[in-house]
């Protein structure tokens, strides 16, 4: 679908569609732009405040787009005994971002997630479809390191 | 129905709910998220009490039953009421001592009167961001409980929805939208967002410090105006009674402070009336835009701005009272007495935050560089720069305001309540289409705390058809009908605030309905104890018309008194 479609397809001022439509706003763009949310809230008619407010809410929203590569860092209870949260640490300190936040090269996506059920591998990070386990903050730092290096040849190319 | 409350028997009807009955009765249960006239959410759970079974319900949220026995006070709630106050402190910074709301904070009250003496929880709080870029309203979001008492009166009440509740959980608070500042919302700056909060997290913006430059500064003229709401409110600052006149004690009191010459709001009340009541008989008779709406408010301004731009035309030319004066300030009383202009500075006193961005329009000052209106204060602010000075508000006698800009009659005063504008200007259209006076001055059908009154009045032979209404949610279907074509009005008066400028956002803390009937009473009583109570018989308008302006809606009279206003984008 693309973005004028969406607001085609919902009529004007019928605010019970603001779920919908942003699930749909979220399916063009893979997160919520601000613009997007301030049309939608024109489209339906409702405060902008509320639109966002719904937006932050729901959890399935994301309001940044995800990065080339999403790092999924498991914070079950299996990888948490292990010393996830060292492995969340050093992502988040390495690439300057927050957990469900997105470096601003576009490149990182770090989220948390629950048991992926490989637990026994734990700790565990899913980067993309890739499974990781048995990290330590060392060895996650050399990971990343290497994603790094292989975009900036990319890049180079 | 009877139900038992504390073991004594009472009378309910079926449908109210706990809280209803306990205040009728005058039995105390606190509340924190309950707004009186708007629905109950039972988010803050603070007002529980204990029914027959041993269970704890919110008593604002629920319906009685007959047979119903409560308890208010036993030790189950005790315990359950501290221990959510103290929850609340444990994520709220404990900054009394320099809050603006220190000695009038309902979280501050519920803490001592539940003898909470110690921090028992300690944990992370939740921080958020000062939003100070708005020239009127100020957000601390750390020091908000979240009782969504401003959600419900920003969108239910004000229609405008500039704040909400954001982020979930631990990271929850209310916030505009994308969490930007209030100055890039819709936010009309009514202020009645900081009337429902029971605590310091909304705050009008000071500006105290630059009054005290300015007063400080030998070189400067200091010149204040009070709107017509002040006189009537100022006093329960200090501990009078709700609805105490304090006219004369207020030009005591600035005079005390410093303030070269206290001009009058209400004279220009009188003076807007003179340009209105013109400009809607000349639409009338010219076949201008009708209805004609009153342009006093600037919430209500800002409002039209926003969402119904295509309307403005409808809206009178005529600045706000606190405007006309300014501007009267800067050219006529400037040029009468020689002082330059630049060394003029003018501070207004106002019940309400919306002044504060108005006085910075530039279409508003007569020069549309330099502003009429220098500074604003709201009710609060005075009151807090009359104690820094020491002065003794009750102990003021009574003194009068300075000429030539101190005169007023009963129809100045009015404005200070919803309805006052319209029946002040009827007075004086009657007056200036059928040269006589109406026979009876009183026009109370648009007299009230309703936040919607209308009438019709017949002045010579064409009849009227006049709204007055207040609380801006009550304005929309008017405006839909102007815009589909279908209004049969002529004159409709609007007030961002309910109940009109009594109950402006910059009024005594903690205002209630009981307050507000006072101060309206007491506006009603000025009026009628005035000799004079029509803005046609205000000698020193009559002078400045002669002297200066020449005749109302003339050529000087636009240029100094009427301005425009402009479509706003927000997010
Ligand atoms: S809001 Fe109330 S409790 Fe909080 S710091 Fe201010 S006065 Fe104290
Ligand atoms: S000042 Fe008025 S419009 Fe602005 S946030 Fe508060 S209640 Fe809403
Ligand atoms: S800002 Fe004030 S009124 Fe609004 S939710 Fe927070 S504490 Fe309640
Ligand atoms: S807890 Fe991490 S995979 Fe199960
Ligand atoms: S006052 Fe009843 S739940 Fe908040």
């Amino acid at each position: 679908m693309r973005s004028e479609e969406v607001y085609k397809k919902y009529p004007r001022n019928e605010a019970s569609n603001m779920i919908a439509m942003l699930q749909d706003v979220q399916e063009v763009h893979g997160y919520l732009p601000e613009d997007d949310i301030i049309r939608v809230a024109k489209h339906l008619n409702v405060p902008t405040s509320r639109v966002y407010g719904v937006a932050t809410f729901y959890n399935q929203f994301r309001l940044t787009p995800l990065g080339k590569h999403v790092i999924r860092v498991c914070r079950g209870t299996a990888c948490h005994v292990k010393g996830s949260l060292d492995i969340l640490n050093t992502l988040e300190a390495e690439l300057g971002i927050k957990a469900g936040e997105t470096t601003k090269d576009l490149q990182f996506t770090i989220e948390t997630v629950a048991c992926i059920g490989a637990c026994s591998i734990a700790p565990v990070i899913v980067i993309d479809d890739k499974y990781y386990g048995g990290l330590t903050s060392k060895s996650v730092y050399k990971l990343i390191t290497e994603y790094r290096k292989k975009e900036d040849q990319a890049d180079k190319q | 129905m009877n139900i038992k409350i504390n073991n004594n028997e009472f009378w309910a009807n079926p449908g109210d709910t706990i809280l209803q009955v306990a205040k009728r009765e005058g039995i105390k249960i606190p509340t924190l998220c309950y707004l009186s006239d708007l629905s109950p959410t039972g988010a803050c759970r603070i007002c529980v009490v204990e029914i027959e079974n041993g269970q704890l319900v919110p008593a604002c949220a629920y319906p009685v039953y007959d047979g119903m026995v409560v308890q208010t006070n036993s030790k189950k709630v005790r315990r359950s009421r501290k221990s959510i106050i103290e929850l609340l402190i444990a994520n709220h910074p404990q900054d009394c001592l320099v809050c603006v709301r220190n000695g009038c904070c309902d979280l501050q009250d519920l803490a001592a009167e539940y003898g909470v003496r110690s921090y028992r929880y300690v944990g992370e709080k939740r921080s958020g961001k000062l939003d100070l870029a708005s020239p009127a309203v100020e957000r601390d979001p750390e020091k908000c409980i979240l009782c969504g008492r401003c959600v419900r009166m920003c969108h239910e009440v004000q229609n405008v929805g500039a704040i909400d509740f954001v982020d979930r959980g631990f990271y929850s608070q209310v916030a505009p939208a994308m969490n930007r500042s209030l100055n890039t919302t819709a936010c009309v700056y009514c202020g009645q967002c900081i009337v429902a909060c029971p605590v310091g997290a909304l705050r009008e913006k000071s500006y105290l410090k630059q009054a005290w430059e300015a007063i400080n500064d030998p070189d400067i003229h200091v010149i204040a105006q009070v709107a017509p709401a002040v006189r009537v409110a100022i006093g329960e600052e200090f501990g009078m009674a709700p609805g105490s006149i304090t006219t004369g004690k207020i030009p005591a009191a600035l005079r005390r402070i410093g303030i070269n010459e206290v001009f009058d709001t209400n004279f220009a009340a009188d003076l807007t009336i003179m340009e209105e009541a013109n400009e809607l008989i000349e639409r009338i008779q010219g076949g201008g835009k009708l209805p004609l709406f009153t342009s006093c408010s600037p919430g209500w301004i800002k409002y039209v701005e926003h969402f119904y731009p295509e309307l403005l035309e409808y809206i009178s030319t005529c600045k706000s009272p606190q405007g006309m004066q300014g501007a009267v300030i800067k050219s006529y009383y400037a040029q009468k007495t020689g002082i330059d202009p630049k060394k003029i500075y003018v501070l207004s006193i106002m019940p309400c935050t919306a002044k504060k961005f108005e006085a910075g329009r530039p279409e508003l000052s007569v020069s549309h560089t330099e502003p009429d209106v220098d500074v604003v204060l709201s009710t609060r602010e005075f009151a807090r720069m009359m104690r820094i000075a020491g002065i003794d508000f009750t102990r003021m006698p009574d003194e009068g305001f300075d000429d030539p800009l101190g005169e007023s009659t009963g129809a100045g005063v009015i404005f200070g309540a919803s309805g006052g504008v319209m029946e002040a200007a009827l007075r004086t259209a009657h007056y200036m289409i059928t040269g006589k006076d109406m026979d009876r001055i009183d026009f109370t059908p648009v007299r009230g705390l309703q936040g919607v009154k209308e009438s019709s009045i017949k002045i010579g032979n064409a009849t009227l058809n006049v709204a007055a209404v207040s609380g801006l949610h009550n304005i929309d279907h008017f405006l839909e009908d102007v815009r589909n074509g279908k209004s049969t009005y002529h004159f409709i008066e609007v007030m961002a605030c309910p109940g009109g400028c009594i109950n402006g956002g910059g009024q005594p803390l903690p205002s209630t309905p009981e307050k507000i009937q006072k101060r309206m009473e007491a506006i009603y009583e000025i009026d009628r104890s005035l000799p004079k109570r029509c803005s046609h018989y205000n000698e020193s308008i009559k002078t400045l018309y002669d002297e200066f302006l020449g005749k109302p809606g003339g050529h000087k009279s636009h240029e100094i008194l009427h301005t425009h206003f402009t479509k706003r984008e927000s997010i």
